[in-house]
């Protein structure tokens, strides 16, 4: 992807970026957002970008610093940018309509905030479809003692997805045909091949069962990303352009990954290393060594490799639909490129994936589910380890996950069941390759004293695909209308998200962490962003330690603009 | 024809109305989208051309819609029969709205209706289109439109549907006897080679029930006509 400046934008913007790229602390940093444009698979397109490229510069911070960031508005419309999983006041926020009015066109916001943290994050505008269309970027805070993750050498990955049609477009699309986009839908010929080409009765039985389920309920198995026709792109740059980064045999390498995706979800793999993962969503984390793991939207992660030898390595990123694939390299020579491997098979979403997916509907043909929707997964396995006494407790091997609506590779490895995906890769299932898991995720330093929760907050994930309508509750916010979910200050909360879609969710809570329960007790990894898969419940604890209005949403784009949004009220604590 | 002018004017009138009402509702709601869909298609009938059209769309947000049907047939330059309804729709269910409104029909002869019924989804992936009519003479009929969906391969699309028509009365204006009236019915086999331009091919088959065939019967007309359609589907 090119970019040029549109006609009379912004030299000087982009000057100051030239600048305060190489004064590596300054505390006073100016972003412009504006068109570019670009060129995507040959065409030309006109996108949004921050100081005049897609991503934005990736802003550098010292933990403890205090920066002042000017933001321009060159569009037509209002703008804004969020510092995403940035803990800071309210009003710096940067959701228009919650946390401050928006930045209008032509004016100018100076955004004022103290890092108390360190790590990877990422910025994007809160406006419209504008992040969709370029407007992110990557935040880094170093911290202010010795880093615990040791490296030579570091590189900033983010992940995105162009789509060449207007954001609006596409969600206009959805909205009157929600399979607008599924160019992967089961057919008849697929009918026949699973019905006839069956080599046993109960298979057959199975295939028959399997097509009355999903039809039962509506819904598709083969909707994956709800959208499709994007470009992949990594650190701005198509598959064709390679985008490279460089090392020198021996060297820890640091690969900052940011899913700055509208709607996707990536699998990532380094052919050749193997990736050892230490930060999640900022915080470090337990090391982990991987050879793949999926990237849910808006989170991060942090891994390190060591590669040994002089040869250059490809950097995979394929899109969870498998339409395509985001791709660089990591070379010890510019110049230098590895092969690009096949993409992985499709996954299809399994009738057992879906678990309690299906509450409030009728399921009468379902077998053995039906209770499932009532029922409290988390309390049955996963969620509330956090809080037994020995967190690997052993019954779990012995319950049937399968049942209870997880995945499949969960009756072979309790553990899987928290798998980001449904795939069921046999290469996985059989232990060739090593699939990262929430459950892997442990934090490295525990944090001591955390109090239990006070109380629980249930959040149900749910949504009319059909219609593209999605929804927390059944309610597809309002910002006239909805209740917003209350908190006091002080408290600490339980949030029990029961997915009942069919749809991954990326949860993303602004102004303070989600501490993910995933039964390592104290060293639960905090997060900003929690991705639910269909059909589970996931537990995850909050601090509430910040005033004020958050937002509080699902993280795929066309999703928060189709209703799954909330508002988080914190109220200081009320005298009882 | 002048005597239908009045109606039509009054008709129209009617609808506007309506369209107000469900554009206040519709405002209410917050985004506004908008949907329309358009076949149309052409078969040699009895040496006669026939030119038939079906379509449909809406202006609203998730809850609230405008929905707008028209359809009719022009055979040999004349118009046969033509209709258009306007419809306030609400979501009643996640699969399920509730539409009501007016129906005008220009063609065989000027004639309003009001109108109530249920469009939706239902299990097992079938369209469904049921409705009641009231016309301004008093009469009572129904209609239920069945359609669903055959996927070949991802783009080439097979659409068997059926429609039938049920009258509380004989109203002898329109060739229809109480009962069971008509079955439209057929197989749509449609590519698109866009999601917004669908070449189709139709094997359509309608026939009448009852007294209504016996009127035709009288008027020495078809009972039954299967046909052949060349068409295409537009999608704005």
């Amino acid at each position: 992807m090119s970019i040029a400046r549109r006609a009379g934008a912004v030299f000087a913007g982009l000057l100051s970026v030239l600048i305060l790229g190489t004064s590596a602390q300054a505390d006073e940093y100016n972003l412009i957002i504006d068109e570019v444009i670009m060129t995507v698979d040959g065409e030309t397109r006109t996108g949004i970008g921050i100081n005049g490229s897609i991503p934005g510069p990736t802003l550098r911070f010292r933990e403890g610093e205090t920066v002042t960031i000017n933001v321009t508005n060159n569009l037509d419309e209002d703008s804004s940018l969020h510092w995403h999983g940035i803990l800071l006041p309210n009003d710096q926020d940067g959701v228009p309509g919650l946390t401050f009015d928006g930045i209008a066109p032509g004016e100018t916001f100076t955004y004022s905030y103290t890092l108390q943290q360190h790590g990877t994050y990422w910025y994007h505008s809160h406006s419209s479809h504008q992040e969709q269309r370029g407007v992110f970027g990557a935040l880094i805070v170093d911290p202010a003692e010795l880093d615990a993750v040791a490296y030579d050498r570091e590189h900033v990955i983010i992940l995105s997805d162009w789509l060449h049609e207007d954001p609006a477009t596409a969600l206009r699309n959805l909205k009157s045909r929600a399979d607008y986009y599924n160019f992967d839908r089961r057919t008849v010929g697929d009918f026949f091949r699973d019905v006839f080409g069956a080599r046993s009765a109960s298979e057959r039985q199975a295939a028959l069962q399997d097509r009355l389920d999903w039809g039962a309920m509506r819904m598709d198995p083969t909707d994956i990303n709800d959208v499709s026709g994007y470009t992949f792109l990594m650190n701005g740059q198509e598959p064709d352009v390679n985008w490279s980064a460089l090392f020198e045999p021996g060297e820890r390498v640091r690969l900052r990954f940011i899913n700055a995706a509208a709607m996707t979800y990536f699998d990532l793999r380094i052919p050749g290393l193997t990736m050892t993962v230490v930060n999640a969503d900022g915080n470090n984390v337990v090391p982990v060594p991987v050879d793949e793991f999926r990237i849910a939207v808006a989170e991060t992660y942090d891994v390190i490799v060591e590669p040994e030898d002089h040869h250059a390595y490809t950097i995979f990123a394929e899109a969870r639909s498998r339409e395509g694939y985001a791709r660089g390299t990591l070379t010890p020579q510019l110049g230098m490129e590895a092969s690009i491997p096949p993409m992985s098979p499709r996954e299809v979403l399994t009738m057992a994936a879906m678990g309690g997916a299906h509450a409030g509907m009728d399921m009468s043909s379902m077998n053995g589910d039906q209770n499932m929707p009532g029922m409290d997964h988390a309390a049955m396995g996963h969620g509330d380890m956090g809080q037994m006494a020995e967190p690997e407790a052993e019954p779990m091997a012995d319950m049937d996950h399968a049942a209870m609506g997880h995945d499949m590779p969960a009756t072979l490895d309790p553990h899987a069941s928290h798998d980001m995906g449904a795939t069921t890769s046999d290469e996985v299932m059989s232990g060739r390759i090593t699939r990262l898991t929430y459950d892997d995720l442990e934090a490295l330093e525990p944090y001591v004293g955390v109090p239990a929760p006070d109380r629980t907050i249930t959040l149900r994930l749910t949504g009319v695909m059909e219609r593209y309508i999605w929804t927390i509750n059944d309610e597809r916010y309002d910002p006239d209308d909805t209740e917003p979910i209350r908190m006091r200050l002080g408290e600490r909360v339980r949030l029990e998200f029961i997915n009942e879609t069919m749809m991954d969710h990326p949860m993303h809570l602004h102004g303070m962490w989600m501490d993910l329960q995933n039964g390592h007790g104290e060293t639960n990894p905090r997060k900003h962003t929690i991705s639910i898969p269909p059909g589970q419940t996931l537990y995850a604890d909050v601090t509430v330690d910040a005033a004020g209005e958050w937002a509080f949403h699902c993280h795929l784009m066309l999703h928060m603009a189709s209703g799954m949004f909330q508002r988080v009220v914190v109220s200081e604590a009320v005298e009882s | 024809m002048e005597h239908s002018h009045h109606r039509h004017v009054s008709a129209l009138m009617i609808a506007v109305f309506t369209s107000m009402l469900g554009a206040s509702a519709i405002a209410a709601e917050g985004p506004t989208f908008a949907y329309a869909a358009l076949d149309t298609d052409i078969a040699e009938q009895g040496g006669e051309t026939v030119l038939t059209w079906n379509g449909q769309g809406w202006i609203g947000g998730d809850f609230h819609k405008l929905w707008v049907k028209t359809e009719g047939e022009r055979a040999a330059g004349d118009l046969e029969e033509a209709e258009l309804q306007a419809l306030y729709s609400r979501m009643i269910a996640p699969f399920w709205d509730f539409q009501a409104g007016i129906r005008y029909d220009f063609e065989p002869e000027g004639r309003a209706y009001a109108t109530a019924g249920f469009m939706g989804l239902a299990p097992y992936w079938f369209e469904v289109d049921a409705a009641a009519f009231l016309s301004e003479d008093g009469d009572v009929s129904a209609h239920l439109d069945v359609d669903y969906e055959l996927l070949f391969t991802q783009r080439l699309i097979g659409s068997p549907y059926a429609e039938v028509e049920l009258f509380a009365q004989d109203v002898p204006e329109l060739e229809v006897g109480s009962g069971l009236a008509t079955l439209n019915s057929g197989f749509q086999l449609r590519y698109e080679i866009t999601r917004k331009f669908a070449p189709y091919v139709d094997i359509n088959y309608e026939r009448a029930f009852g007294a209504s065939a016996d009127m035709r019967r009288a008027a020495g007309e078809d009972v039954e006509t299967t046909t052949v359609r060349f068409g295409v589907r537009l999608v704005y």
